[in-house]
């Protein structure tokens, strides 16, 4: 690549209504050189791409949030709208605007366009979505329509290989076509875009509108809710049951790997211990959360990019509104099930900060993966095996209400926020439900690899250090020959245990399980192998897992194994959530006060827990 | 009457959107959406219980609106 074809690269921005397919154009024509980061001073995503035309010119290609005016509302419109205009600091303004407009709702599209034109910078129309257009029975005049904005249109197709053909070709071009419009009011270009379609737009007898069929239904006040919930109800078993084997294999795949690396070494030196507890722990720890999440997320994309989700959220708006969120909290809710980190993130998609806070603050509250391994701990060892009225099995049961559980106290806790807010002006809910369409293959995968890797990045490296950092806390200062109990007691780790020991009294929580929970701060799972830890076990993790059940069953009581499950059902065990919650809110102050507020909450129900079920049993 | 009375299936025209407070943020959001005189509007979907939220189909596009968000549009029964 010589300097005169790098001085050449051409800065090209996607900008669109939301909903016209531009993402999918966007990886259509970069691949996979991609960027992905955020703007400056704001958690609005940036996305940034390299693309080749056939005649080797090279484009920088910016995907701009989706806008539905430069008359911006929302972070996201802000950015778009300063970027277009050339203001936004730190971004450079694009030589060329590329309109992504949806062929099949042109009337509303359109309007957008003869905005952007106002700007008189170079443009090109691309009419996506053209496959749909014609399913449906809309012949458009794409000439006519050329020649009357005076702006080349070209088609597009973004899911389909070809389908960004044109456009590249149309790309090459040196001769850039910048429109002089002047400033239209919004009625103006109303009325505007209503002459255009009268023009270039012929509507054939509709071909079967699909849309509305299934709208019919799974807009239905009850029916809908009906198909909502068994949809749910099937992910939520596919993602255990499928997850499952594949977490096996992980954890089978490391610890062999493990024991592969550690066998040169002496078995009770500090590098053997170093490598199988704190390095190889590590990374199980990180990847084992991974099956879950993806298997989790998949479901999610599908019914994403189906359009199946705006109408989920229409559907739950009114529960939720009232406990004080609103129906676009639904995804990111639905997402931390798998991981909070990655549900927190999606809360960018809200656009009304105070419902966007309201979120952040009570995702942790969902019962994440992370927790499943304590709850199953506790409930194997201390939930006696029985069916209740013949049907339902006692331990399932438990577990079901804990999940219950952690969904009552978000909407509680939301609807505590919704009091004590002071800006009580209206949220607005204006949610636009796209037509259905097929999700793409190649897109899903996409979609899943980019939030594996920003897993694995963020969660997996703090998850991963942490582990290592603890495992220095709980091996130094190593006890001397004559100390009777295991060495994590006589560590620093043990000795901030003991300490806590004394304020976790009444919350019937020993010291052992106080030191378990310093390291369980890495994640929520850490904590079952730092119990195995303190209980001087060894083996492989189910192994362990299969004496702790048996060990605690009957050297811990009744009200501290409930009072443990209610802790883990609050408390934010996880210094990844705090992290990314400062991360989304660019604030020290509201991470505190999550910490804070969960914290708190943990600990006076775990008390509640404690002393109410001592008191029942005595 | 408004958007907000309109009973599922019924189609309608926008005679405008009103602003329910000074400088209304989203009044001005509908309108620019196109909820403007003479557009074509119905409901497809209620919610129970009062019909909040509502799905109204405006031109080509579908929107999921909160009640108070639809009582801002005024509509009338097409002839």
């Amino acid at each position: 690549m010589d300097m005169a074809s790098h001085a050449a690269t051409l800065n090209i921005a996607l900008v669109g209504n939301p909903n016209c397919g531009k993402t999918a154009l966007f990886n259509q024509l970069t691949g996979s050189h991609q960027k992905v980061a955020n703007y400056a001073g704001v958690t609005v995503e940036r996305k940034e791409g390299l693309c080749q035309t056939p005649n080797g010119s090279k484009l920088r290609i910016v995907d701009l949030p989706g806008a539905y005016s430069l008359d911006a509302v929302s972070p996201d419109e802000k950015v778009t709208r300063d970027v277009l205009r050339g203001c936004y600091p730190g971004e450079r303004e694009p030589d060329v605007m590329v309109c992504v407009v949806d062929a099949t709702n042109l009337r509303l599209h359109l309007r957008f366009v003869l905005e952007l034109m106002t700007l008189n910078r170079p443009m090109i129309i691309a009419l996506n979505m053209m496959d749909n257009a014609q399913k449906q029975g809309l012949d458009i005049n794409v000439a006519e329509l050329e020649r009357q904005l005076g702006v080349p249109v070209v088609e597009t197709v973004a899911i389909k290989r070809q389908g960004t053909d044109v456009l590249l070709n149309a790309l090459q071009t040196s001769q850039w076509i910048t429109p002089e419009v002047a400033p239209i009011s919004l009625d103006e270009r109303h009325q505007r875009v209503r002459e255009l379609l009268g023009t270039v737009l012929r509507r054939q007898p509709e071909k079967q509108r699909l849309d509305e069929q299934l709208d019919a239904v799974l807009l239905h006040p009850f029916i809908g809710l009906v198909v909502l919930a068994t949809i749910l109800f099937f992910m939520f078993q596919a993602v255990f049951a499928w997850a499952a084997p594949l977490m096996d294999g992980i954890v089978g795949g490391v610890e062999t790997l493990g024991a592969l690396v550690t066998a040169p070494f002496p078995e009770d030196s500090a590098i053997h211990s170093l490598l199988s507890d704190g390095i190889f722990a590590g990374l199980g720890n990180v990847l084992v959360f991974l099956p879950q999440i993806l298997i989790l997320f998949l479901f999610i994309l599908v019914l994403e990019e189906s359009g199946y989700l705006p109408r989920a959220a229409y559907l739950l708006d009114r529960l939720m509104f009232s406990a004080g969120l609103t129906g676009r909290a639904f995804i990111p809710l639905l997402s931390s099930f798998a991981c909070a980190i990655p549900g927190i993130m999606a809360t960018r998609s809200i656009q009304d900060p105070r419902d966007r806070l309201t979120t952040i603050l009570v995702a942790p509250l969902m019962t994440c993966s992370a927790r499943l391994p304590v709850y199953t701990l506790l409930i194997a060892a201390f939930i006696p095996k029985q069916t209740v009225a013949g049907l339902f099995n006692l331990q399932g049961l438990v577990l079901f209400s804990l999940y219950f559980f952690g969904i009552a106290s978000a909407l509680i806790v939301a609807y505590i926020m919704k009091f004590m807010r002071r800006d009580k002006s209206e949220h607005a809910l204006l949610l636009e439900l796209p037509a259905y369409r097929m999700p793409n293959i190649r897109d899903l995968i996409f979609g899943l690899t980019e939030r594996g890797k920003i897993f694995l990045k963020r969660v997996g490296g703090i998850i991963f250090a942490l582990t290592v950092i603890l495992w220095v806390l709980s091996s130094f200062p190593s006890p001397p020959a004559d100390f009777t109990g295991s060495a994590i007691d006589y560590s620093l780790a043990g000795r901030i245990g003991h300490f806590l020991a004394i304020i976790f009294a009444p919350l019937g929580f020993n010291w052992q399980i106080c030191i378990a929970l310093v390291p369980g701060m890495a994640a929520r799972e850490v904590a079952v192998s730092a119990l195995g830890t303190v209980y001087a076990m060894s083996g492989s993790e189910d192994a362990v897992a299969e004496q702790l059940g048996q060990l605690i069953s009957q050297q811990w009581s009744l009200p501290t194994a409930l009072s443990l499950l209610t802790w883990f059902v609050f408390a934010p065990q996880c210094i990844s959530t705090l992290a990314v919650i400062k991360r989304e809110t660019n604030s020290w102050k509201t991470m505190t006060f999550a910490a804070g507020y969960l914290f708190a909450l943990a600990y006076f129900a775990s008390m509640g827990v404690y002393q109410l079920s001592l008191y029942l049993i005595s | 009457m408004t958007l907000a009375d309109l009973q599922k299936g019924q189609w309608t025209q926008v005679l405008n959107v009103t602003d329910a407070y000074e400088q209304d943020p989203i009044a001005h959001r509908l309108r620019e959406l196109g909820f403007v005189a003479g557009e074509s509007v119905s409901v497809i979907a209620k919610g129970i219980l009062g019909g909040n939220p509502l799905v109204v189909k405006i031109g080509d596009t579908r929107f999921a609106l909160r009640k108070k968000e639809a009582q801002r549009v005024l509509v009338e029964q097409v002839k």
